[in-house]
């Protein structure tokens, strides 16, 4: 009877289908985006060394926009909180830094690495704390009341960061502030006839280990296991027995933090510093949340770089379309994937 | 007939009703009631507004959707008019045109906008429309040879609509007409046409269906309507409206520049107004208006004169600087979104 059954089974030879070569570079698919980006680049710009350059301070730009970003994307992964007032934290940042800066001459002014290295880091440590404390009360003040509502969300974040924006003119007054780089930062070394800016590699380096830094913590921590899996279901974590809430307010205080650090990163980058600054970088910031994926801290690190790179090299091809090349960029990703790069899956 | 005109939507409320008839009478009769140029320049200013704040509240009071590219509609009118003078010379032709061409560009803009964003996430057309509005206007303040850049453009109108022409010899009821009457009472009228165009829309079926998805997409959608066309339909009309305000505007001032339209600012302006008077009603645009704009030409002096007066005291006289009358008016907005959403409309229509 069983051998009769069997016979009646159909020949069953399990074979492993193997997978095209274009499905399994599929997933892989926006990480290719940013050498391809750089290879056009190479491609439209004529002469290597500017090339070269542009790619630096591309690269520059989008770590900064990234360790902006970063903090934003998680605070919309994990409680669905979308905070239109962050830029505020990145001129609140670069204002108690460079004021810090302003005051620590005798360390910037000074011809060692080591002093000028321990004045930024000096000056990066207090906008931090400032900007992390701003976030605290922020959360608790103009986020709180409005959990579940985007509209108020929208609304509510929008008026904080114009209050704040304000009292940066009250408290600075409303004049830019110029600040020069540490003494060895300033100047540029030169590369197969390239120029590259000393500080941009810096830069490049600060956010390559923030990235990396991060990662590991999402990785390879506790914590980082609860936060990665609150963004994707925070009612079972929840459930498991952990304060999602404190969580959040831990992430959208580091989020703050990591803001302010991209202010302080920033008013060196461009060495001078507005109020409004933090508004016209969040324009680029929200292009990179959506099209990184909301909540998705690798794409936002691709997203950034795109971004970085494509202001860069279309500011040297076509000064006016810079920012609407980054618009065109977005277009493009949403037709190709309408919920970003790497959207984070919600378990709901 | 009142009703009828009114779209059966009333003001619902003794007090509204008799505010909302003040702040009419005053404003169709405002050359007689309150001469002076700088009156005449508020009174038009108000109208204008109205229609701007209205068509902003079809949008984010009736279908829940936050956009901050208002005023780059606005602008589209006020620039399509702005051009129209510029090249087909200064006739009605080319005002009409202007007005119809920057009306077409901005409800095609909106309509790309919002098949681009709505249909993915409703959330994302908050964000998006900010960098493309903010792009744009880079852009009109960089391409100086159309636009004139941050100089913007004078436009040339109709003498009929000018001060220079004088229809009557005698002055009426003491009060001696001149073109740029005229030309108010064109912005007056098409104001209020646009604004009980509006009226009627939000209280159609459209309207209702607009209502349905702000309360809960997810169950409109099951019930069987698109959400996505409808969303993207308000989107489109709201654009519509604030581009055709655009151009009257353009037409009243007879100049138009990035600050005076693309500003960030005046969609600051439109923000509050809208959260002041009270979302999801077109009443709120007119008194939230009306309180507005006067505040704004009393507070600043007010703030100013006590500014000076707390000069012996620490921080607080920048606390009460004029130039911050945005933070005062940020703090306002904060707490009339948590403790006064339905605005002043609302509570004077009882509802909480």
């Amino acid at each position: 009877m069983t051998r009769a059954a069997t016979n009646l089974a159909p020949e069953h030879a399990p074979k492993m289908a193997r997978l095209s070569l274009a499905a399994r570079l599929e997933p892989w698919a926006p990480l290719m985006l940013v050498p391809a980006l750089i290879l056009a680049g190479w491609l439209s710009i004529a002469s290597p060394s500017s090339w070269l350059t542009l790619t630096v301070s591309g690269l520059a730009m989008g770590m900064m926009i990234f360790v902006i970003a970063s903090g934003m994307t998680l605070v919309f992964g994990l409680m669905d909180v979308i905070n239109f007032g962050h830029g505020a934290f990145v001129s609140f940042g670069a204002f108690v830094g460079v004021s810090v800066l302003l005051v620590l001459t005798g360390m910037t002014g000074a011809p060692s690495l080591v002093l000028n290295l321990l004045a930024v880091g000096l000056a990066i440590l207090a906008a931090m704390a400032v900007t992390g404390a701003m976030g605290f009360a922020f959360e608790r003040v103009i986020v709180r009341p409005v959990y579940g509502s985007h509209l108020k969300q929208i609304l509510v974040t929008m008026g904080g960061l114009i209050v704040a924006e304000q009292l940066i003119h009250v408290i600075w007054g409303g004049e830019e502030i110029f600040i020069g780089r540490p003494e060895m930062l300033k100047g540029s070394i030169t590369l197969f006839g390239a120029t590259l800016e000393k500080y941009r590699l810096v830069a490049v380096g600060l956010g390559l280990v923030l990235f990396l830094a991060m990662r590991a913590v999402l990785r390879g921590t506790k914590l980082g296991l609860i936060v990665r899996a609150g963004v994707e279901n925070p009612d079972m974590v929840q459930a498991m027995g952990y304060h999602i809430r404190r969580v959040f307010v831990l992430v959208f205080v580091a989020g703050s933090a990591l803001a302010g650090l991209g202010g302080v990163m920033w008013a060196l980058y461009q060495e001078m510093i507005t109020a409004h600054m933090g508004m016209e970088i969040m324009i680029l910031v929200f292009i990179v949340v959506i099209i990184g994926g909301l909540g998705s801290v690798e794409g936002c690190f691709i997203g950034a770089l795109l971004v970085g790179l494509m202001q860069n090299y279309t500011a040297f091809l076509e000064p006016k379309l810079a920012l609407i090349s980054n618009i065109a960029l977005m277009v493009a990703v949403l037709m190709w994937r309408p919920q970003g790069m790497m959207p984070v899956i919600k378990a709901k | 007939m009142v009703r009828l005109f009114l779209s059966g939507d009333g003001p619902q409320s003794r007090i509204l009703g008799a505010v909302l008839l003040i702040i009419l009478f005053s404003l169709a009769f405002a050359p007689f009631l309150f001469p002076g140029t700088r009156s005449l320049e508020t009174a038009a200013r108000i109208c204008i507004f109205i229609v701007l704040v209205a068509s902003y509240d079809l949008l984010l009071g009736y279908a829940g959707i936050v956009s901050f590219a208002h005023t780059m509609f606005f602008g589209m009118g006020a620039y399509g008019v702005a051009l129209a003078t510029r090249y087909l010379g200064t006739g009605y032709d080319a005002l009409i045109l202007g007005t119809l061409a920057g009306a077409g560009l901005a409800a095609v803009f909106a309509l790309l906008i919002a098949l681009f964003s709505l249909r993915v996430r409703a959330i994302f057309f908050a964000m998006i429309t900010l960098a493309v509005a903010s792009a744009v206007a880079v852009l009109v303040s960089q391409l100086s040879a159309i636009t004139g850049g941050e100089d913007g453009l004078n436009i040339r109108i109709p003498r009929e609509l000018t001060p220079a022409y004088r229809p009557f010899d005698e002055p009426v009821l003491g009060l001696r007409i001149t073109g740029r009457h005229l030309n108010y009472y064109l912005v007056f009228f098409s104001c209020l046409a646009m604004f009980l165009i509006m009226l009627r829309v939000v209280n159609s079926p459209f309207g209702r269906v607009l209502q349905a998805i702000r309360e809960n997409a997810f169950r409109a959608e099951a019930i069987g309507y698109r959400v996505v066309f409808y969303r993207a339909m308000a989107t489109v009309l709201s654009a519509l409206m604030a581009a055709l305000a655009g151009a009257v505007f353009a037409i009243w001032l007879r100049y138009v520049g990035p600050a005076t339209t693309l500003g960030v600012e005046i969609m600051l302006d439109i923000l509050l107004i809208v959260v002041i008077g009270g979302m999801g009603t077109m009443y709120g645009a007119v008194v939230g208006t009306a309180v507005f704009v006067l505040a704004q030409n009393y507070l600043k002096d007010w703030m100013g004169g006590a500014s000076d007066a707390t000069s012996f005291l620490p921080l607080v006289p920048d606390l009460l600087n004029p130039d911050r009358w945005l933070m005062w008016l940020g703090i306002l907005f904060i707490l009339s979104v948590y403790f006064f959403p339905t605005g002043i409309v609302g509570r004077l229509r009882g509802q909480n």
